[in-house]
């Protein structure tokens, strides 16, 4: 949302942006879905309440894309598991963010070979890595809570379409 | 060594041209065969009722890379029957790395194969359907040979 003009309307504008951002961080649905060890630490930090993402109104793991607005990517990215997790992605609707959890998805991890994909951030704009093997829930939260800052103050714009 | 084993010596009564080496190790004994004789080898091993090997445990190749014959595919059985194992395998030159399919005698052979195919490229001729299983049906070369790079073609150093 741009503010097209200066002077008194400005002000309601980017308090009208500030609202939309602050819902946006507050009610991030994540996608549920995993790809190694990662997702376990994911779904402790998602499920019980030891850890309780509810917190941060994120409770709600989506099982369809269409319904989400954070994908984890939580694991090894296999060149095989790739055009699923790309496919995935694009089905998300705007706007998203994505993590990149995890040594794996960030860099490819302890596999340097050629069937595992050197850092998802190859194919997918990554907002927020979180680096660990696997990360802890803490950790998860940590990057999660970053992220929720970076929308509020504008920082991750959460379009597909990166300038 | 090796030549006490039941399944050896019924095999070299049977078909005493088939076995090429008999070797042994921690009390497991393997025979060698021919790549054309692999399939009489094999019939004889399941039908046999004092061996009734009925059960294909696992097919694998090796590459020993850069010997000749370059490629091994080893056969790993097991009978339900005496609670006995053996190993049987067979030498595949590098320039013809062509094998009979044994799915017609364990049609448990049929993944098996398939994975092998997939990661050394040899072929099991009479096979039922040899495509890929493991990796993407559209890559290039097969991962398991040892000249093949670790990081892959393109990223290799």
């Amino acid at each position: 949302m741009a503010v097209v003009e200066r002077g008194q309307g400005s002000v309601v504008l980017s308090k009208l942006e500030w609202l939309v951002n602050w819902s946006r961080k507050s009610s991030m649905w994540p996608f549920g879905f995993g790809l190694a060890c990662c997702a376990l630490e994911m779904i402790a930090t998602a499920g019980g309440s030891r850890f309780d993402i509810a917190r941060f109104g994120m409770e709600v793991f989506r099982p369809s894309p269409r319904q989400a607005d954070l994908m984890i990517v939580a694991g090894t990215v296999t060149r095989k598991m790739l055009p699923v997790v790309l496919r995935l992605y694009e089905q998300m609707a705007d706007p998203k963010w994505v993590i990149a959890m995890g040594a794996c998805a960030s860099t490819g991890g302890v596999f340097d070979t050629y069937a595992v994909v050197q850092g998802i951030d190859q194919y997918l704009p990554v907002d927020v890595y979180i680096p660990g093997c696997p990360p802890r829930p803490e950790a998860l939260l940590h990057g999660i809570l970053r992220l929720h800052e970076m929308v509020l103050k504008g920082q991750a714009r959460g379009t597909s379409l990166r300038g | 060594m090796g030549e006490e084993h039941i399944a050896v010596r019924k095999v070299q009564e049977a078909l005493p041209d088939a076995i090429q080496s008999i070797g042994t190790f921690r009390d497991e004994t393997w025979i060698v065969v021919a790549r054309d004789r692999l399939l009489d080898v094999c019939k004889f091993l399941k039908e046999d009722p004092e061996l009734a090997f009925d059960f294909l445990s696992f097919v694998c190749g090796v590459d020993y890379y850069p010997s000749q014959p370059r490629f091994e595919v080893v056969y790993q059985l097991y009978s339900t029957k005496h609670h006995h194992r053996f190993r049987v395998k067979t030498k595949v030159p590098e320039d013809d790395p062509k094998v009979p399919s044994v799915v017609t005698i364990w049609p448990t052979a049929d993944w098996h194969e398939r994975e092998t195919y997939d990661l050394f490229g040899i072929e099991f001729q009479g096979h039922p359907d040899l495509r890929r299983i493991l990796l993407p049906a559209d890559w290039v070369g097969h991962p398991l040979r040892k000249d093949y790079p670790l990081r892959g073609p393109e990223r290799s150093s």
